[in-house]
């Protein structure tokens, strides 16, 4: 049993049920990427692993224990989360809002110790906003901002980390950014990390370890060069590809299939000159 | 998938025998309750017994109710349109709390106690608050949520002053109470008169905005690429609201929620054509007016309940109801 | 930001807050001591502290200890608790305009009293008892209608305005039912007034905020500000978002109903406090003791320029708080940056 699992789990929102009996081991010290079309869960299995949704039915298991009954903070010293939307209160600064991340380490008589400055200051290092400590977080470029609310995921010291598309809304070169230092938080510091990302690429890039989900199910993981082929791309999106080595890491690479022989013969818009229109001068 | 809308003449014609059907029981129920022959002889036979309670109270008083609806129905179905907003509400947004506060000023600072002096107020109310929540709500990037809140924020302001100033004035306060929560008894057979050629003029100008109302639905840009001119549709439809609040105010004081329960209720009917949607909102809202000033008379018999007071009620817990149906709102 | 460490114990203060606070608590303290020393019977400074501290002349012992100082000490409480609850209810909804005002709370304590007047046709107790109860109640009922979606501030915001609606025209009805005295004695009561408060509005209402106030201050204000940056990161720090946001609606609820009951929905103290709280002290997080002490000084300042601005003639201290509170209201939202809030993108 690895340190954060889940068996059973029935997943869902309001009326419309998302996944059925749907289990996972997340493996330590890996860097899981989870992938899958629109809609397929995978949010929603992410959001369930950070209890940030409730499982109608099985349960989530952090070092073997159901996670609904360790106490709260005690969690959010082992599982951190950078969810896909927070709310950064108006006028904080980097510093403040990074420190913000000590809570559950924090108590009445210990509001901050030496040891939260000290990581406080080390995690704006690792994120490379320490530059910005003093700056209004309003003010900064999303991809600043993204790396300012890693930096108070960091600065929770957390084993496991959970990323919920973390590179949403983030130019290409934000989004590598983002990618490397979640890359470089699980080789050098050991963090297990879980992501949830769109690009099927980067994912194949970045993970250790992948996870593909259909119609809230898993439909293969494990290592990316292992099972990234064009029948599993085929089978999760519904995308005709071919996957090639990728020249610069060696990693699978998925090429979509040119598509211009199944449009032709369709004209995009019938249009019709005949019928009068108000446009006409 | 939404099934087709009705057939929208029936639903036309269905709305118009709805308000009949509303009016003649606003001539009939009352402390005195009539049968239809009575109603009919106090109507037309100066001599019945009938003729002063039907013809010189219930008339005028039912006849304020057509207007005073048909005016809010449709200046809720305008505002709805122009901030692409469906909790936009002439009460909600304030701008009828504005014309009060404006009166209320009028009466007991300047001593004016005819309609006729201070409709000019509540006009002067209106367009004021109309402005501001606009400008307050964010303009064009106001979101639903906001809108409505800076309607209530105004709303509370302008009530506290309301408040502050009755208190200073008890006599003032006596005339007041039953004016400043809407009622359509307070005034009589005048103000039915003198408020027609404002709403008449309020009614041609929704006429005439009907259409670039529904290209201003598609965004701005959209609107301007069909011809219509943003600028000039939005202040023409605040010159129509402002008329058509500020003398539906006027006359009854404020009454929330109407303005924001018809178009809604009649939306599912018409579909989102503005032509239709107002033309229907014009019929059922008196209707819904009407009948709230019915059951307002039947709920406290022999007293009344005003029909602000019902309307507030109601439309309140139909906004809710309405806010716990939606999934997420911007505030 | 200056840290003091003894062993285990660290705490973290901020000067400029610090500071803030220490000239808030003078302004609220000198309004407090002008309010007991002026008005009909004028005591030098020096003589009210004395009759205060009981050593003065029995007269000027009785003029302060029994007609001036329970006004001016539910002045202080009310405007402590009317502030506390605002500051509250804005990080909770994280909204400045969540105030009890706009979100119909004051609305349920005006129908609560009103009931009390018109239909029990009661006297001051019972008149405070129907705030109290209104209040919670009406807290309750928004809780109970918004909580499907979660306890999610926008809906509890929309929701609120809602039921702030039907409660209006509900006391609307109570009002014209009302005869005329009742009527013009429910309107004082309505705009809020410190006219006549004794020992028995003051006494109760210090026994609520010396209850809440300590759970709210060192108990919850430290989730509080986890919550601020949403449900799911408060959730991922370790907050347990349900029962913290609960037991602090319910402090917010009781306060205001607290503070309703003993002078009346005084207008907007509960949404401009903690707005200048922030302002003064530029600390983002959710300055509850701040805003406590700026709701207090407000309350004072108000009271005391209510009794001595329109000579011969006492404003009730609503009317003030009202038109001052209606200006920074327009003001706030006109600042629309300000007001469209932070989020990520």
């Amino acid at each position: 049993m690895t340190r954060l699992a889940a068996t059973g789990l029935q997943l869902a929102y309001e009326r419309r049920v998302v996944a059925e009996d749907l289990g996972v081991e997340i493996p330590d010290g890996s860097f899981t990427v989870i992938v899958g079309p629109n809609a397929c869960g995978k949010s929603t299995l992410l959001k369930a692993l950070a209890r940030t949704l409730r499982p109608r039915s099985g349960s989530v298991l952090l070092d073997g224990k159901d996670i609904r009954e360790v106490p709260a903070k005690t969690v959010a010293r082992t599982l951190g989360l950078l969810p896909q939307s927070s709310i950064a209160p108006d006028g904080i600064t980097v510093a403040d809002l990074v420190a913000r991340g000590r809570y559950p380490h924090q108590g009445l008589l210990r509001q901050w110790s030496a040891n939260d400055e000290e990581v406080v200051q080390q995690s704006m290092l690792a994120t490379g906003v320490a530059d910005l400590a003093t700056a209004f977080v309003d003010e900064l470029s999303g991809g600043q901002r993204q790396r300012v609310w890693i930096a108070m995921a960091l600065a929770q010291q957390t084993p496991l980390l959970l990323l919920d598309e973390p590179t949403t809304y983030l130019d290409i070169a934000h989004q590598l950014d983002v990618l490397d230092l979640c890359a470089r938080l699980h080789s050098d510091a050991e963090h297990t990390l879980v992501a949830v990302l769109h690009d099927l690429n980067q994912a194949a890039r970045y993970a250790t370890h992948l996870i593909a989900m259909r119609d809230g199910r898993i439909v293969a993981e494990g290592k990316p060069a292992e099972i990234v082929t064009a029948a599993l791309i085929e089978e999760v999106f519904g995308l005709p590809c071919r996957v090639v080595e990728c020249p610069e890491t060696g990693a699978p690479l998925v090429i979509p299939a040119a598509r211009r022989a199944v449009l032709s013969g369709h004209p995009l818009v019938a249009l019709d000159h005949g019928s009068g229109s108000n446009l006409a001068p | 998938m939404k099934s087709r809308p009705p057939n929208r003449s029936a639903v036309l014609l269905g709305s118009a025998a709805l308000l009949v059907v509303a009016a003649v029981l606003s001539l009939a129920v009352g402390a005195r309750p009539m049968a239809l022959s009575e109603v009919w002889s106090g109507l037309v036979d100066p001599h019945s017994a009938a003729y002063p309670v039907v013809r010189e109270m219930r008339l005028p008083r039912t006849l304020l109710g057509l207007e005073v609806g048909t005016a809010l129905g449709l200046a809720g179905g305008v505002m709805q349109a122009l901030t692409r907003n469906p909790l936009a509400d002439p009460g909600l947004l304030g701008i009828n709390a504005g014309a009060s506060a404006a009166v209320v000023t009028g009466i007991t600072v300047l001593g004016i106690g005819s309609l006729s002096g201070y409709v000019w107020f509540a006009f002067l109310g209106a367009a004021a608050v109309s402005v501001l929540v606009w400008a307050v709500g964010g303009g064009r990037t106001a979101t639903p949520g906001r809108l409505a809140l800076a309607g209530a924020a105004i709303n509370a302001v302008l009530y506290a002053y309301v408040s502050a100033v009755q208190l200073l004035d008890t006599a003032s306060l006596d005339a007041m109470r039953f004016w400043t929560v809407g009622s359509l008894a307070a005034s009589g057979a005048s103000a039915t008169v003198f408020i027609a050629p404002f709403i008449a003029v309020g009614l041609i100008a929704v006429a005439v905005l009907a259409r670039p109302l529904n290209a201003l639905a598609l965004g701005d840009d959209s609107a301007r690429a069909l011809g219509a001119r943003p600028a000039l549709v939005r202040a023409g439809s605040i010159v129509a609201i402002t008329l058509l609040c500020g003398a539906a105010t006027a006359a009854c004081g404020p009454i929330v929620f109407v303005g924001l329960l018809v178009p809604h209720l009649v939306r599912p009917l018409t579909g989102p054509d503005m032509r239709w949607l107002l033309a229907v909102s014009a019929l059922v809202a008196p209707f819904v007016l009407l009948s709230a000033d019915v059951l307002g008379r039947v709920l406290a018999r022999p007293a009344e309940v005003q029909v602000g007071i019902v309307t507030a009620v109601a439309g309140g817990a139909f906004f809710i109801w309405a806010v716990r149906r939606t999934r997420a709102v911007a505030v | 930001m200056t840290v003091i460490r003894t062993g285990t114990v660290s705490v973290r203060l901020r000067p400029r807050s610090v500071l803030a606070g220490v000239v808030v608590l003078a302004v609220a303290v000198g309004c407090a001591l002008l309010l007991l020393s002026t008005g009909d019977y004028p005591l030098s400074p020096d003589a009210a502290l004395k009759a205060v501290l009981g050593s003065g002349t029995p007269a000027d012992a009785y003029i302060v200890q029994e007609l001036r100082a329970p006004r001016v000490v539910t002045a202080l409480l009310a405007g402590a608790a009317l502030a506390l609850a605002g500051a509250i209810f804005q990080a909770l909804t994280r909204n400045p305009l969540g105030s009890p005002d706009v979100l119909g709370f004051t609305q349920g304590s005006a129908a609560g009293a009103l009931l009390a007047i018109v239909v029990a046709g009661g006297g001051s107790l019972t008149l405070a008892a129907g705030a109290l109860v209104g209040g919670i109640v009406t807290g309750a009922g928004i809780y109970l209608l918004a909580v499907r979606h979660g306890t999610h501030g926008n809906h509890l915001v929309l929701v609120g305005i809602g039921v702030a609606a039907v409660l209006t025209g509900v006391n609307g009805y109570l009002f014209t039912r009302a005869e005329i005295t009742d009527a013009s004695r429910a309107m004082l009561w309505l705009t809020g007034s410190l006219d006549g408060r004794g020992w028995e509005d003051a006494l109760p209402l210090l026994g609520v905020l010396a209850v809440v106030g300590p759970i709210v201050l060192f108990g919850l204000s430290r989730p509080l500000s986890a919550l601020a940056l949403g449900d799911d990161q408060a959730l991922a720090l370790g907050v347990r978002v349900t029962p913290v946001r609960v037991s602090l609606l319910g402090a917010a609820v009781l306060l205001c109903s607290a503070a309703a009951a003993a002078a009346g929905p005084v207008a907007f103290v509960a949404l401009t406090a903690p707005q200048v709280a922030r302002r003064i002290t530029g600390d983002p997080g959710p300055n509850l003791l701040s805003s406590l002490l700026v709701g207090a000084a407000l309350m004072t300042s108000a009271d005391l320029a209510a009794q001595r601005l329109v000579p011969g003639r006492d404003l009730p201290v609503g009317v003030l708080t009202g038109i001052l509170g209606g200006a920074y209201l327009v003001w706030l939202l006109a600042a629309r940056r300000r007001f469209a809030g932070g989020g990520r993108s």
